[in-house]
């Protein structure tokens, strides 16, 4: 052993590597069969269900079928079975979608200038002012829905104040409308449109906007030649992380939209309660996951060529 | 062709408030290679960036051929800088840098590209026009950064410690680059440093600065060789700093010995502190006067420095050239030698 000095002689050195990547391999398992279990198990089901036949009390019977994925964008009519676009859910979709573009929209037109403030206040009271964009998050969505009812219901304090001072004569509807949706998930998701630019704006070289200015740009040009270039991947960040919660939102269009200006997630909700649908409603998740993972992937794909670029 | 016209910068506002500039005046000719010489904290950026128009002076006014351009904002001057961090725009090419300028003055296409394209000849950086500037050495960078504020032609150039970032090496090739940039464009450049080499080689004439006021201007021989006041001649290359009293037309040193010297305005006769570059000081010649004790010799490549004390205990050094094959063979420490002055080698202070 005098000549080995030692240290393991080669064979045994890679004898114990593959050892050590065994046993983290065995450390790591009980990790990777809770998330088998828990995040890809449900999903499954979730496929699973979204091919089987309706039960007449919810859950399903174990026959095939395809219509829990045909009823999404058809209907079957009850008397003659002849086949039509489902409009009803049609134009939830398409206020799912625009809503969610205009409360992006929105989210964005507030929350760019409100990110430039915080970023260029002085370093001390910047922690202040992200910590007062992170409150609403400490408290429940559902009190915070709440109360936007209490601002724009009929009898609510923006139409109290409008009657007072005489500028209209008779309340304005506007719960239980889109505009009430939008309203309601543009001040819900605004901070996650804030914070992402904030964290671009904060990076941003200010020299550069100097240099901008020093080459003759004016105020505007500088702003969209280099400003919004260079802080692109923070809105690019904030609309997605504004876009994927809007598309499936839940509790505001419930509590502002009331009945009648479903949602996707409401829609998928009435499958699972009262529509007594569950493969419909399985295969209208499914729909919500693919939109999602499709703007993912234009993320990931937007964000990687920008780093390529830069 | 720049008149800076009394001009006064304070940033903040009551006991915050901090004097940058203070009551600073002087005029830059047209084609000149103007430097601004200071310790950092000596208000030269600052007074840099008044001219480019990024802060608006506290009080006086800033007039460029005549002009008033005091509250004009910075892209409505005729007036281009090259930054000290650069401040390439990171999200276009090298190209897209230099053109930046041309596009934003409205000049059109054929022009912009022949401009680029004769710029980046200027600065010897053909191939790399595509090239992203995070893809660039700093040297590169600096080039790029300079050509994209030549491209515009300004009537100024400002440039803010533009060598700072390069190697030794690099800043020596750059420094002559400056130079010929400047005499082959015609351009005003003013340009500011903290190394007083730099300042020397460089400029046609040198303000030194210190605590925001202009101490002196000059041409560089005149900053070196005959230097206002303790703080220039401190601050710009080695020097001896002698006790002498001033009568007339001579100095008699404290050391002893009397030699004429010229003397500047508004110094009277009396106790007065003078200059001695180490170079200017030779060891043991005939007819030397100045006794001293050699404390320790110091070789360095070119010269060799002999650190020594006058018998008034006051320190003083010689530089002297090391001569081929020499032996270099100075008294060792401890011995006493005599030290001889070159004529002229003695400069009054103001102080």
């Amino acid at each position: 052993m005098a000549e080995t000095g030692g240290y393991l002689p080669g064979a045994l050195e890679a004898e114990a590597e593959k050892a050590d990547t065994r046993n983290r391999w065995l450390l790591s398992l009980p990790a990777v069969i809770i998330i088998i279990c828990f995040a890809a198990g449900p999903l499954l089901v979730m496929v699973l269900y979204s091919f089987l036949t309706p039960g007449d009390y919810g859950n399903v019977k174990w026959e095939f079928s395809l219509e829990g994925w045909m009823n999404t964008i058809v209907q079957r009519d009850i008397f003659d079975d002849t086949l039509m676009w489902a409009d009803a859910h049609i134009s939830i979709f398409w206020r799912s979608f625009s809503l969610s573009v205009i409360t992006t929209v929105l989210t964005l037109i507030f929350g760019l200038p409100t990110a430039w403030f915080i970023a260029t206040q002085p370093p001390g009271r910047r922690e202040l002012w992200l910590f007062l964009v992170t409150v609403p998050f400490w408290s429940n969505l559902l009190v915070r829905t709440i109360a936007i009812q209490e601002l724009i219901r009929n009898e609510g304090v923006i139409n109290l104040v409008l009657l007072k001072l005489g500028v209209i004569d008779a309340p304005i509807q506007m719960m239980f409308t889109d505009f009430a949706i939008g309203f309601g998930m543009t001040y819900v998701y605004l901070p996650l449109m804030v914070l992402p630019i904030y964290a671009a704006v904060d990076k941003l070289d200010f020299r550069l906007v100097e240099a901008a200015h020093d080459l003759y740009a004016s105020r505007w040009t500088a702003f969209r030649r280099v400003i919004l270039p260079l802080i692109k991947p923070g809105i690019i960040a904030g609309s997605i992380l504004v876009f994927i919660p809007s598309l499936g939102a839940y509790v505001t269009p419930r509590v502002l939209g009331g009945g009648k200006n479903l949602m996707f997630g409401n829609l998928i909700e009435l499958q699972f309660g009262a529509g007594r649908n569950w493969p419909l409603g399985a295969a209208l998740s499914l729909m919500l996951m693919t939109a999602v993972m499709i703007a993912l992937i234009y993320y990931v794909r937007v964000t990687s060529r920008d780093r390529a670029d830069g | 062709m720049i008149d800076i016209d009394n001009v006064t910068k304070v940033f903040g506002a009551g006991d915050a408030a901090f004097t940058a500039l203070s009551e600073v005046s002087v005029t830059i000719a047209e084609n000149e290679f103007f430097t601004l010489l200071g310790p950092s904290g000596c208000g030269k950026t600052t007074l840099l960036r008044l001219i480019a128009g990024f802060e608006p002076p506290t009080a006086g006014a800033i007039r460029l051929g005549g002009r008033d351009i005091t509250r004009l904002p910075p892209n409505q001057r005729p007036v281009n800088t090259v930054f000290q961090s650069y401040a390439l725009f990171p999200h276009m090419s090298v190209a897209q840098n230099i053109a930046f300028g041309l596009e934003m003055l409205g000049k059109p296409k054929a022009e912009v590209k022949s401009t680029v394209d004769d710029m980046l000849r200027l600065v010897r950086m053909e191939a790399m026009r595509d090239r992203r500037t995070s893809e660039i050495s700093g040297g590169q960078q600096q080039r790029v950064a300079l050509a994209r504020a030549l491209a515009p032609h300004p009537e100024v150039l400002l440039l803010d410690e533009p060598l700072s970032a390069l190697d030794l090496k690099l800043r020596k090739e750059m420094q002559i680059e400056l130079k010929r940039l400047q005499s082959e464009t015609g351009i005003t450049f003013v340009f500011v440093t903290h190394d007083q080499e730099e300042a020397l080689t460089m400029s046609d004439r040198v303000a030194v600065m210190s605590a925001g006021e202009i101490l002196q201007v000059g041409p560089p021989r005149d900053i070196y060789e005959r230097p206002a006041e303790r703080f220039v001649a401190n601050f710009i290359g080695e020097s001896n700093f002698l006790n002498a009293d001033l009568a007339g037309d001579s100095v008699t040193l404290a050391a002893g010995g009397t030699f004429p010297v010229r003397r500047p305005d508004g110094v009277r006769d009396g106790k007065v502190s003078v200059l001695v570059r180490p170079e200017h000081i030779t060891l043991g010649g005939a007819g030397d006067t100045l006794r001293s004790t050699i404390e320790n010799v110091v070789y360095s490549g070119e010269a060799t420095v002999a650190h020594m004390v006058l018998p008034t205990g006051e320190p003083i050094k010689a530089r002297l050239s090391n001569a081929p094959q020499g032996d270099g063979a100075l008294p060792g420490a401890g011995s006493q030698v005599t030290i001889g002055l070159a004529p002229g080698a003695i400069t009054v202070l103001r102080d």
